[in-house]
Order: structure tokens, then sequence, then C-alpha cells
């Protein structure tokens, strides 16, 4: 029999507890108050009540922004957790080199965001590579405006979102196949299933907790989008690729109304933990 | 078995067109940090590769911008946050998975829920705390906040939970501290969870932008992203320096990649089967 640890349990808990407590839940309440203030870091904060929220609602550049968030989610979230699965599928084989493919695949998620930023910025360019290729393909016949056009900047954005996250997500997908019992493959190769079938029939369905969990996890990242839209274009053309994270940052670190800014993060707060609770709810499941 | 081979050959030619659409603009990159002065790099067509490629565009980035500082800073910050994300992580995770106490539900509520909360909400709050904390242009400001996550203990907790109390009760009958348990028996045994929480932190930090851009003014203290983003502020005219300066942040993490990738994808293989 163990005896009781007494203290010792707390004072293995005090860094953890210390630096997520002071950092994530203080702030988070601090957050929630200031939302209710007009709270501008020049004069005294006063108590606003629900302001904030009524002029977020009347507030165009902020709908505008949530209407690119969400549209960023509902175009990235498939092709995030569609075309992995082909990926992983293609690597989840031993061939010589497969590693190496691999390890390319992940290249761009250990790339800083910024720096992926610039590098498609610069593959954008009027005469850059990109156009150079469509062009001399025919694909196009004039050199396309990817981040200059506001019909095509949210776009162009996203293809560089989607860009990073395809290794981040094959590589989870990676570990879903590599669970699946090999016998189950080999029983259908006796009764000679094809290889097509096995993918559609056995993979797939076996698939359903890694699909459900990068549905989660990618909505959950297009959420907070910043950096590429920071690097790239500024929020910019006429505010095309103005994100709801970049409103937040704007307002608070560029118009200094913090109140308001931390108004537009609880909002933001609430459909992340609306998509959270969602990922909670499939873990259990597991 | 013709199909067979054919199926193999299909593969690496569709391995390959994935590997170039990955690697592509990477290599452009290069190819426009290789090129000299002299050659015009917004040319029609574009050359793919530099007509006579030279380092100078490198030696210029270093000569005009502090960008040995700030790999300097990018490995001390780094190298501070995954030491302490590794400490602090299985130190709570011990009692987490071992012990029984009073406030352990509350404790584990607490931290599920910080998971949910997203840095973006924060940062507003935080970066007051932090100047409150006179944490401003320091390296102290720019780890603390990323010093644990709830996902790390998370993490270590899982794999503590795998270890046979037996080990645990022998040591205890040895006489050995909880502490001394916690170093000389039950860390040697999650090492490979303890990578794979060194590659998550370390990616996370090595990369971060947000957090440094709004604590840090002096650029004494920049990490490589706040560098190479001045640097393209200061020489938007001229690709090829900022070309030079994107690849130069991009080698150290690079040859991290490379020299340990079998950390690198096996742990985030591990990281999502645990969730």
């Amino acid at each position: 029999m163990q005896k009781s640890p007494g203290l010792v349990p707390y004072l293995f808990l005090i860094p953890a507890c210390a630096i997520i407590g002071g950092f994530v839940l203080y702030p988070m309440l601090h957050a929630i108050a200031a939302s209710l203030t007009d709270y501008n870091m020049i004069t005294e904060s006063r108590f606003v009540g629900a302001d904030n929220y009524r002029k977020l609602m009347q507030d165009p550049f902020f709908w505008n922004s949530l209407g690119n968030t969400l549209l960023y989610l509902l175009v990235v979230v498939p092709f995030l957790v569609i075309a992995p699965i082909f990926l992983a599928l293609l690597v989840n084989k031993s061939l010589a080199g497969i590693k190496v493919f691999r390890a390319i695949f992940y290249l761009p998620v250990i790339t800083s965001l910024v720096v992926t930023g610039l590098i498609w910025k610069w593959v954008y360019e009027e005469q850059g590579i990109l156009n150079y290729f469509l062009i001399s393909t025919g694909i196009t016949d004039n050199p396309v405006a990817f981040l200059t056009d506001p019909a095509n900047a949210l776009f162009s954005v996203m293809a560089v979102t989607i860009w990073t996250g395809l290794g981040y997500y094959m590589v989870i997908y990676l570990a879903g196949l590599q669970s699946i019992p090999k016998h189950l493959y080999e029983a259908a190769e006796v009764e000679g299933i094809s290889k097509w079938q096995q993918t559609i029939h056995i993979t797939i369905p076996l698939l359903k907790p890694s699909i459900a969990i990068v549905a989660v996890m990618s909505s959950i990242a297009a959420m907070k989008v910043f950096e590429e839209v920071y690097v790239m274009t500024q929020g910019g053309p006429l505010d095309a690729t103005k994100t709801l994270v970049y409103f937040i940052y704007q307002s608070a670190f560029e118009e200094f109304e913090m109140g308001y800014a931390s108004a537009a993060g609880v909002v933001l707060f609430l459909l992340t933990l609306g998509l959270s609770l969602i990922n909670l709810f499939v873990l259990r499941r597991r | 078995m013709k199909s067979s081979y054919l199926s193999i050959a299909a593969r690496y030619l569709a391995l390959t067109l994935v590997a170039l659409l990955t690697m592509g603009p990477f290599l452009w990159l290069l190819s426009t940090a290789l090129k000299s002065g002299s050659e015009n790099i917004f040319q029609y067509p574009p050359s793919l590769l530099p007509a006579q490629p030279t380092l100078e565009n490198f030696w210029r980035v270093i000569e005009t911008q502090p960008f040995l500082i700030y790999l300097k800073n990018s490995v001390l910050v780094a190298g501070l946050a995954v030491a302490a994300n590794l400490i602090f992580a299985s130190l709570a995770a011990y009692p987490l998975a071992r012990m029984e106490f009073r406030g352990k539900n509350l404790i584990f509520i607490l931290l599920l829920s910080s998971m949910m909360i997203p840095f973006q909400l924060l940062m507003i709050p935080v970066y007051n705390i932090a100047i409150n904390l006179g944490l401003q242009n320091s390296y102290l400001g720019l780890v603390l906040p990323h010093a644990c996550t709830a996902f790390g203990v998370f993490l270590m907790r899982q794999a503590f939970l795998g270890i046979p109390r037996a080990l645990e009760e022998s040591a205890m009958i040895e006489g050995l501290s909880r502490l001394q348990i916690w170093w000389h028996v039950l860390l040697p045994l999650v090492k490979p969870s303890l990578a794979t929480l060194a590659v998550f932190s370390f990616i996370g930090v090595w990369g971060d932008f947000l957090w440094p851009l709004i604590i840090l003014d002096d650029p004494g203290y920049y990490t490589l992203p706040l560098g190479v983003n001045r640097l393209a502020n200061t020489f938007s005219m001229d690709w090829r320096l900022v070309a030079a300066g994107a690849v130069f942040s991009i080698l150290p993490i690079l040859a991290v990649f490379i020299f340990s990738q079998k950390y690198f994808i096996e742990g985030a293989m591990r990281g999502a089967v645990k969730g």
C-alpha cells in the first residue's frame, strides 16, 4: 500500500499550473472582463456592458472578416480532410526511398508560416514562376493577379494554408492506416477482393476516427489564420483577405481598441469552443 | 507480375509529382537566392537556374542585417522552451497519472479547458501581463507563455500510465523519494514520448510569429521569423536578399529535421494516435 502523498502532488504541479494558469486561464477571464469595457491603454477604462458586442454586430468590417473566416473554413477543411488521405495511402507502402518522400512532404510543416508566406508571395508574383507555368502550359492566357485582385486573393492565401497542412495531416492519417490490422487485408486477399475494393470497404471505414480528428483540427486551425495573411496581403486588397484574427490584431495593436478587440476575441473563442467540444465528443467515442 | 511493376511505377510517378509540388517553391526560392545582382530576376520567361550561382546575397544579408543574432535568439528561445516543456509537463503528469489527492479532478478540468482557448484571444491580456512583469524585450518573455501546455501534460500522463506500478513500488521500498522515482525510474522509460513532446514544442516555438511580434520591439531579441519579416519589409524591392534571408532561416530547422527525421514523423504519428 502506498502512503498518502501529502503535499507532494501539489509541488509537482506548481510549475505547470502557474504557467497555464498565469498565461491561459487568468488571461481568459481578463479578456472576457475587458470585452465589457472601453479599455484602450490610454484613458481610464470604463465598464460599458455589452456595448462592444453591439458595436461588433453593426460593424461591417467585423462581418466581413467573420465571413472571410467562415469561407476559409468551408474551402480549406474539405481539401485538408480528403487530399492527405490519398497522400497517406501513397506513402503507406514499403518502397525504396519512401521515407525520403515522407520527409519531403513534411517539409512545409516544419517551415515557419512567415517564411512560407514569403515564398508563396514570390511564387505568386505577376511575372513569377507560377504564372509562367500557367501560361506556358496554356492554362491561362494572361498572368493571374493572385494576391492583388480581391476576387483571387483569399483563395490564393487558402492554397498556401492547404499546401502547408497536407504533410501534417498526412502523418495523422498514416498513423491511422498503420493501426489497421493487417489480417483484414490478408482475409480480403484470400476472398479475391480487389485492392480498390479493399480501400473502399476496409481502409476508409476504419480511418473514420482519423478523418474526424483531421476535420476538427483543420477547422480549428482555419479559424486562427493569421501569419499567411499578415505576410502576403496585410488583409488586402480591399479587406478581401482580412480574417477574424487579423481583425482582432488590427483592432488591438494598430487601433488600440483593446476592449473592442477582446469582444471579437470572445466571439472567436465561442466559435473555437464549439469546434473543440465536437473534438472532445469525437475523441470520447473512439 | 507485369501489372505490379506498372503500379509501382505509377506510384513513384505520383510521389514525384507531389514532391515537386512541395519542394518546388523551396527550390525556386533557393534559385532566386543564388542569382547574382546582374541577373534580372523579373525576366520573362524566368530562368529556373541562376546563370552564375553566387553566395553574395547571403553575405550581404549577414553583413547588413543581424541574422546571426536572430539565429542565436531562435536557438536559445527554442532550446529553453523545449527544456521547460519537457520538465514541467512530465513533472505535472506524474501526480496526475499516479497519485490520489484533493482537487485532482478540478485540475484536470482546468487543464482540459485551457486547451480550448486560442492564443489569439489571449494575446491582449497576456501582452498586458507580460508588460506588467517587465517581460517585454526579454528571452524570458518569449519563452514563459510557451513553457508548458496542457497537451504536453496529457501526453506525458498517458506515457506514465503505461508503466507498471510494481516498478514504482519497489523503488519506494528501496527508499527513493518521489522526485528520485520521477527522475531515475519513470523518465528513462518514457523517452519516446519525451522525444515527441520535444519535437512538437520545437516546431511550435521555432516558427512562432504572433507572440514575438507583439512582445518585442527591440530587433536585438528578434527570432528568425521576425528577422525574415523585417528583411522583407526593408528590401521588398530586392527579392534576392529576401530569398537569401528566408533560405538562411530554413537551413537550421532543415538540418535538425534531416538529423532527427525519425522523431519528427514518428513523434507526430504518436501524438496523433494519442489524440
